[in-house]
């Protein structure tokens, strides 16, 4: 998917994950703060990395800041980012397809 | 990803638990707590701009976390918004135990659900007929079309009233009695009942208010709900303590199902147990109580 403009998905609240996506400059970039940091850091970073590559991301800046949560909802909050920034996150969403 | 086993249609629902699917930090454990039920909110808990990202939260939810014998239901946005269709989608392909229809006012409701719940289990693959469904009643109209939306799919396991909405359509607030809504919880019994299907109270929202709280679930089992939907984890102990047959319930119940089955064999049909006339109709009671007690871990027996 091609990152079509900015978008944010996720809250600062407590095991929760705040990722912001932007229209890159030819390849991925991460920018990644969590107050686990760390504990979970390089866990974090290949989840969030793993989703993108699902999703065939692979040319954006993103920007999560991690508040403890679990990896379930890092993947959701990373599509939801992704499918917002293409104004495609309302309906007839791939469930189980790419987002799985 | 775990799978789940496939949902059943009449089971213990003492205690309903709604959570917010957008809050990461509440439902992650919620099994923990020993409700019956959670009900994953997508519907008034999730702000408009935040539907889109409840559904993913929801999706991953059910997907990764084991929730156990804990059944998991979704409450859906009503038929008038534009978030329906994707909201079932997404219970279905998330493999939700069941699904809450907000608002429903007609056996039409149900039937429009049902369809766009059937083509998206052919969509995911997903065994046709296996997601339940239950409504809430929250309007005068939906009170008074109760049976009829009781009655409209072999998928309604239950029938709830949303307290919020009635009252307020009703231009009344909860009383301490309950006559605010004696009538309309009365005729959704009936109706569900009459159906064959399960009842359930709404919320009690005030969590300082304790004395109300147990006044209202002690006048819920005396009207003869199966259960309640609940805020707040604190709440369901007492439900859970209401609901709980006593030790001589259990006892009476063991003697009249043993009894009425040995004398069926017989070819008797009335007789006496401890000096109480007992015949053929107090069967299914006594077996609920024994299904009841086999819950509580207070029968182990092989009756039921």
């Amino acid at each position: 998917m091609k990152i079509q403009k900015p978008a944010v998905a996720g809250t600062l609240e407590s095991s929760d994950v705040q990722v912001t996506v932007e229209p890159g400059t030819g390849s991925v970039e991460l920018e990644l703060s969590s107050n686990v940091m760390n504990q979970y850091g390089r866990q974090i970073k290949e989840t969030v990395l793993a989703t993108l590559e699902r999703l065939d991301v692979n040319d954006a800046r993103v920007t999560v800041v991690d508040k403890g949560a679990l990896d379930c909802t890092i993947a959701a909050r990373v599509e939801c980012a992704v499918f917002r920034s293409c104004g495609a996150s309302d309906k007839d969403l791939p469930w189980g397809g790419i987002i799985r | 990803m775990i799978p789940r086993p496939r949902p059943e249609r009449f089971r213990l629902r003492r205690t309903m638990m709604f959570m917010n699917a957008q809050k990461p930090g509440l439902f992650k454990d919620a099994y923990i707590y020993g409700c019956d039920s959670i009900m994953l909110d997508l519907e008034d808990a999730v702000a408009e701009n935040q539907k889109d990202a409840a559904r993913f939260s929801l999706y991953h939810a059910l997907k990764t976390i084991d929730y156990g014998d804990t059944e998991v239901i979704v409450r859906i946005n009503g038929l008038d918004t534009p978030h329906w269709q994707e909201d079932i989608r997404v219970c279905v392909a998330a493999g939700a135990d069941g699904i809450r229809i907000a608002k429903c006012e007609s056996a039409q409701d149900v039937k429009t659900v049902e369809a766009a719940v059937e083509a998206a289990e052919k969509e995911f693959g997903v065994e046709v007929g296996r997601t339940l469904l239950m409504a809430a009643l929250e309007s005068p109209k939906g009170i008074l079309n109760a049976y009829e939306i009781c009655s409209a799919s072999d998928r309604m396991f239950g029938v709830a009233i949303s307290g919020g909405d009635f009252r307020k359509s009703m231009q009344t607030v909860p009383q301490p009695d309950g006559v605010d809504m004696l009538f309309a919880r009365g005729q959704m019994l009936l109706a569900a009942r009459a159906a064959g299907i399960q009842c359930f109270d709404t919320v009690f929202t005030d969590l300082d208010d304790e004395e109300g709280f147990r006044r209202e679930v002690l006048q819920n089992k005396a009207m003869g709900f199966d259960g309640k939907s609940l805020i707040n984890p604190k709440q369901i102990r007492f439900v859970h303590e209401v609901y709980a047959p006593s030790e001589k319930e259990v006892i009476q119940a063991e003697k009249i199902v043993r009894t009425v089955r040995e004398n069926a064999a017989k070819g008797l049909g009335v007789f006496t147990v401890d000096g109480k006339m007992i015949d053929i109709a107090f069967l299914p009671g006594a077996e609920r109580t024994l299904r009841l007690a086999k819950a509580y871990g207070m029968y182990e027996g092989d009756l039921v």
